[in-house]
Parts: structure tokens; sequence; C-alpha cells
């Protein structure tokens, strides 16, 4: 019997990817990652609490699965905590879901499903795998687009999509809702939230201010062509676009333009002067294991939220990319990932500069 | 998939048909209350009183010196807090001496009682076989001792205490002596009398009877405040109605364990030195944790370097071995147990722990393909241990 590893969180999509393979005859095991929080905070990790595990367990037991809860709090903390303060230390905007998915939930978990003797780990994602004619493995956004999750997914690779199962990717969330009800998983209504889970539903200003407050230097406030207009708090309390807070006495309304980490200072400018038609993206990922000859035209998303916009994306030496926008885009974030579509499939994507 | 060879009867065992069949009638037939004055109380009462005179036949006892309890643990807390209590209040006394290595049950009532009662708990050291020493306590005993804890064999490594020894240093110095006999009674003879203590705990579900029901003997003269008020049932120690069909099956239970106690050794030992045998000689970086001679016959417990127990748990689960650790953890949060800790074993060890322990169901067949098994799944769970580093 075929043997799967689901990696639960107590949430309604991860409990029916359980039950649907469950029904469609695998031999089903859950899991849960024990992540990593701020000490005193461990019972408020958004991933983890101990009610969210216990409803797991429920699910498991309803389901009559084995569910193990496996301790990645080390892993955690070195790799996703150390990438989220070393991103705002280069005075960028990171994004940990996306090492998350990368180190932890595909590597690190994944290990662990194998050496229980899994041939495939699944998931709750709303994304779908299709295979392409040479047989390779396509990733495609779920067919509720409202849900999709191939954002953080695009760090995938054809090994790890060889090994993956994304139940869900096939239905809306409100026939996820309706088969849950059918199977009677005791799953409770969670609102989706975007906050990182080892925030613990703090700021995560706060949380830099406790675990790296060297890096919260104040620093001047500077247009683009050297004017200094006001005093900063520290870089990392600042987002590209952001209005409020700028505290400088200017008579039009000022907008963080961008961040210079080399000299401390966070560099403003008018509305007429805030967004870009073009990125640079380095460490691509390519789901197809390999990179698009030269340039091509997709639909490009530069934050988990945002609307895919169409550009043209040429390669450069290596693992970059350039991506050029048709109109220019207000929110450009450096440590925030692009990702690249074509029509329903995603085909990768970088890291921003 | 067939269900997994149960390997962790040191947590808890199935209930003995036999031991069924004598608690049947005292759920809904006999169902009286045994305080009541009329024939279905009578009938209860009976039931109850020829249990704790089954008890006491076991322990060498009075019946009357049987308290019933809902389980081990809480045979353990009125033995601790119940005789702390009131050998303050006679003598003054507010040490309490408790070995490093005992059961939750018994340290965790022992923090209560230094935190919130005013008492002084002293930690005796064991040695590295997590044996306490009978000078170890002659030396930590002075006059503002109140209690000796000292279990009688441990549920994570198996050593077995030299309960009587200790009893006698105690009883020289005019100190009461409690044992948790949990784990030991299946295995080990539990005649009061010839132990020497004056408290001595047990849980009916390590010996194939119910969970959910325990005992405390209570040497006849040794002071007792009760932990729950209320009804004057079990002589004023413990208020609540018996719960008298496990109580019934608790002493069915015993008996049974006495009575078949050198063939069930006969049983689990050879197997268990298979295990201990087969693993030290095919495992690398393992040890044997406990004392290789004075342990339980059906324990057998290891460490194993640079291996998360709980993986390993987990791996040996999904191949069909159902084990425990040192650290019984479900909840993903591992920290080395204090008993494997207070072995002197590093962190690296510590958290590596494995326990096997056998029942009347294991055959040489399961130990065989559990010796097979489990070298790949350490090797295997070591290489993840090394990458969890990240």
């Amino acid at each position: 019997m075929t043997k799967v590893v689901v990696a639960m969180s107590g949430g309604v999509d991860s409990s029916v990817a359980a039950a649907l393979l469950k029904q469609q005859g695998y031999d089903v095991i859950g899991m849960m990652l024990r992540l990593w929080s701020e000490p005193g905070k461990e019972e408020s990790n958004r991933c983890c609490t101990p009610d969210s595990m216990a409803l797991a367990r429920r699910v498991a037991a309803k389901l009559d699965i084995p569910f193990y809860v496996v301790d990645a709090k080390e892993v955690f903390h070195n790799t996703v905590v150390n990438y989220f303060l070393e991103g705002y230390a280069r005075g960028e905007t990171p994004n940990p879901c996306l090492i998350c998915n990368r180190q932890i939930r595909w590597t690190f978990l994944l290990d662990h499903a194998l050496a229980l003797g899994a041939d495939f780990m699944a998931t709750g994602h709303y994304v779908r795998i299709k295979k392409e004619e040479r047989g390779k493995n396509q990733l495609w956004c779920a067919v509720d687009k409202s849900k999709d999750q191939s954002y953080v997914l695009h760090v995938l690779n054809q090994e790890k999509l060889s090994r993956a199962l994304f139940p869900v990717g096939d239905y809306t969330k409100p026939e996820i809702r309706q088969i849950a009800e059918s199977f009677g998983l005791p799953t409770a209504s969670r609102h989706d939230s975007q906050d990182l889970c080892f925030l613990a539903g703090d700021d995560y200003r706060n949380f830099l201010q406790r675990n790296a407050a060297e890096m919260l230097k104040p620093g001047q406030i500077v247009t683009r062509d050297g004017r200094v207009v006001g005093e900063h708090t520290g870089l990392a309390n600042y987002t590209i676009g952001q209005r409020k807070g700028l505290g400088a006495g200017s008579p039009v309304p000022l907008y963080v333009l961008g961040k210079n980490a080399a000299t401390n200072t966070l560099i403003v400018g008018t509305q007429n002067e805030l967004g870009s038609n073009q990125l640079l993206a380095h460490e691509v990922n390519w789901i197809a294991g390999e990179a698009p000859k030269g340039s091509f035209r997709a639909d490009v998303k530069t934050r988990y939220t945002a609307k895919e916009m169409p550009a043209e994306v040429r390669l450069l030496n290596g693992d970059q990319a350039e991506v050029r926008f048709d109109a220019p885009q207000r929110d450009i974030t450096a440590g925030q990932a692009a990702v690249f579509y074509q029509g329903d499939v995603m085909l990768g994507g970088g890291i921003i500069r | 998939m067939s269900a997994p060879i149960y390997f962790d009867y040191a947590a808890t065992t199935p209930v003995d048909r036999r031991v069924l069949d004598a608690m049947m009638p005292y759920f809904s037939a006999s169902f009286g209350n045994p305080s009541s004055v009329h024939r279905y109380g009578q009938q209860a009462d009976a039931a109850l009183e020829s249990a704790r005179e089954t008890v006491a036949s076991v322990l060498h006892c009075q019946s009357g010196e049987i308290v019933f309890t809902s389980c081990g643990s809480e045979s353990d807390n009125l033995a601790l807090r119940g005789a702390a209590l009131a050998m303050r209040e006679k003598t003054g006394a507010n040490w309490i001496l408790v070995s490093k290595a005992e059961h939750h049950a018994v340290s965790k009532t022992a923090e209560q009682l230094e935190k919130y009662y005013g008492f002084q708990v002293k930690w005796l050291d064991v040695d590295e076989h997590g044996m306490v020493m009978p000078d170890v306590v002659e030396k930590a005993i002075c006059d503002k001792t109140a209690l000796v804890s000292v279990m009688y064999a441990n549920n994570e490594i198996g050593t077995i205490n030299p309960i009587h020894e200790i009893a006698e240093v105690c009883h020289r110095h005019g100190v009461l002596f409690h044992t948790d006999a949990v784990q030991a009674a299946t295995y080990l003879p539990v005649d009061v009398s010839a132990l020497g203590v004056d408290l001595m705990s047990l849980g009916g579900h390590k010996f194939y009877g119910p969970k959910g029901v325990g005992a405390l003997y209570i040497r006849k003269g040794t002071p007792l405040i009760p932990s729950q008020t209320g009804g004057g049932q079990e002589n004023s120690l413990r208020a609540g109605t018996q719960n008298v069909p496990y109580i019934v099956g608790f002493a069915e239970a015993l008996r049974l364990a006495n009575e078949e106690r050198e063939q069930r050794t006969a049983h689990v030992k050879p197997l268990r030195d298979r295990i201990i045998g087969g693993v030290l000689e095919t495992i690398s970086d393992s040890k044997l944790t406990g004392h290789l001679e004075s342990r339980l016959p059906n324990h057998a417990s290891f460490v194993f370097k640079d291996v998360d127990g709980n993986l390993l748990l987990q791996m040996l689960d999904a191949a069909g071995f159902a084990c425990s650790s040192g650290s019984a953890c479900k909840t993903g949060n591992p920290e080395p147990s204090e008993v494997i800790t207070s072995l002197g074993f590093s962190r690296d060890w510590a958290l590596g722990s494995l326990r096997v322990t056998l029942g009347k169901d294991s055959t040489p067949e399961d130990v065989d393909s559990f010796l097979t098994a489990l070298p790949s799944l350490v090797e295997k769970a070591r290489k993840l241990a090394t990458d969890k580093r990240g």
C-alpha cells in the first residue's frame, strides 16, 4: 500500500487532505511540526498551539491514522528565524514562509516522512500538480484562485514534486468546508492569518526590538537627491510605500522609496517618485529544473497578496532574472519573492534584490 | 496493516480476561454503595472487603492497612503529602528525602511540598545505574527528617533499589519510609513485612488490572493526614464512594500476579536478555541504562548517542513496534528525562533513550523481528538528527 505522510495543522485544509487521501486508499500518517517561538510564547505559535495540536490529534483519531509530532524548533530557529533577522539587517523585508516551505516543510519534514517509509508527503496547500508532455511535474495554481498558494511554493523542484501530493488544490474553499463536514471532521473555524507564526500574535517590530535590537539604529531620512528631511527609528520599522510615521516636516506627503542598509538611511520621495517598472530577482528557482531560454512574457507576482502583473522576464547570468513590468508597480520590496506565471502554470521565482 | 507489536508493558498492560470477568458483576448486577445499610450495600461492601483481604494477603499485612485509591500517582500523593504533614505536626520534622530518579508522582509532590507547604527537600544521589545506596540515605538523614521516599523499581530504567536495607536505615533513625512499588509489583515480591516499608504505592494497570485504581499500604500506627476529605470511607483516609468493580479487578490482578510471578518472570526474562544482548552487540554508540543484574525482568532500556528518541519511537511505530522512551513525549517538545540525566549522561546521549518492556504476550519471534529492524532505524534517526541542527 502506498504510504503518505500528511503535514497536519489542525486546520480544515490539511485535515481534509488527510481524509481525501485515506478515502483514496492511501496508507496515511499524520504529522505535525513543533516550531520555534520565543521563550515563554511557545503556546502562542500560530502554527502549533496546544489547541491546534489537540485538534489535529482528534482528526487523526477520527480518520484512524497514526499521528506524530516532530520537533523542529532548533532547525526552524537556525534557518527561518535567522533568515528573517538577517533579511532585516540587510534592509530588506524578508518572507520567512518561503524558507520555511523550502527548508522545514519540504526538506526537514519530507526527510522525516521518507525515514518513516513514506512514498509521498501531502500538505493542505491550495495548488495543483500536473504532468506535462515530457513527464515533468508542473505546479499549477489552485482551482480556487482566491486561495492559491503557489507563491510560497515557488521554491520546490522536480525531486520534491515527485514526492508531493496536494489533494485540496482541485477544490474551492467552500467545497473543502463541505467535505470536512461530510467526513465529520472536528476542525475549528480558524481565521486565515498572514501573521508570521513565530511572532505569536505580536508585531514584528517588537520581535526585532527583543531579538535584534542592535539593528534598530536611528538614522537619517533623505530624499533621492540627498536632502536630509528627518530621522528614522531603525530601517526595519518601515515598509516600502509607507506614508505614515515618517515624521518628516515636508509640505507634500512623503513615501518610503527604499532603504540603504550600508548608510542606514531611509530614502523617501513624493507619490510621483513611488513605484518602478522593473526589478531584479536572484536565487531564481525554476520548477522545471531548467531556465526557459532568453526572455519571455509572464505575469509576475511580487507579494503573496499582490495581483500578478504582465511583464517581460529576461534571464541574466547564473540564477538572476530581470523583470520589466508593462506598468510601474508601487510596492516592489527587496526580500519578497517575484514569482512568474504563464496562465495557471507557476514557472518559478526568485528573491527581489 | 497488522497491529504493532506491543513492547510497552511498563506504560500499561491489557486487562487479563480473568480480571475482567471478576469485575463484571459489580457494574450493574451488584451495583450497591458499600456505605449503604441495605443489602445492596452489604453485597458491595462484602466485595470491597474481600478485595482488601486479598490484597492484604499478598502484601502480608492486615486488611486495615490497605487504602484503595484512584491510581498509583494518587497513592504517592497521599503517602508523601499525608505523612509529611502528619509528621511535622507530630514531631516538627520538615525535611523530605527523595531520590533523584523518582517518578514525577513523587518528585513533583515533593517539589510542591517545598514550594507551598514549607518543607525542605533533599534530593538523594543515585549511582550510575540509578540505584539509591543505603549509605547515601544514612548520610542525608537527620533528626529533622520526616520522610524518605525511594522507589522499589524504576519505570524508566528498570533498576531495583535495595528497599529492605534503606528501610532499616530509616527505622534506625525513627524516620518514615515510603516506596513507590507501582512498577515493581508485577514481577517482584511486595511483602511489606520483608521489605520493612511504612508506606507503599501500587497501581492496578501495570499488572493486567484496570486503569483508574490503585492502593496505598499504610503500616498500622503511621501518622497520615488525608488529602481528599469528605465521608469516612477507607478508614477516613480517602473520602469518596469506592470504585467497587475496579477495586475487585485490582485485587484479582494482584492475586494473579503474585500466584504466577515465577512463570511470568521465566517467560519474559530470557526475552529481555536477548534484547539487551542483541541491541548492545549490533548498534554502535549504544549503552544500557539502569542496572544490568538488579533490574526488572521484563525491562530493557538504552540510550543511543546522537539520536532523537522521539523520532526513533515514531519510526519504530511506523515499522510496527510500540515502544517508549525516557521522556514520554508526544508533543514534540523533547527534554532529556531527569532520570536519564541523573545517571550522568550528557544531552547528546540522554535525548536518545529507548525503553522496551515485555509482557505475557511477547514472543521470541517479536524479539527477533525487533532486533532485525532496530539497527537500520537507529542509523536513519542518527542521520536525521545530524540534519536537524540545520
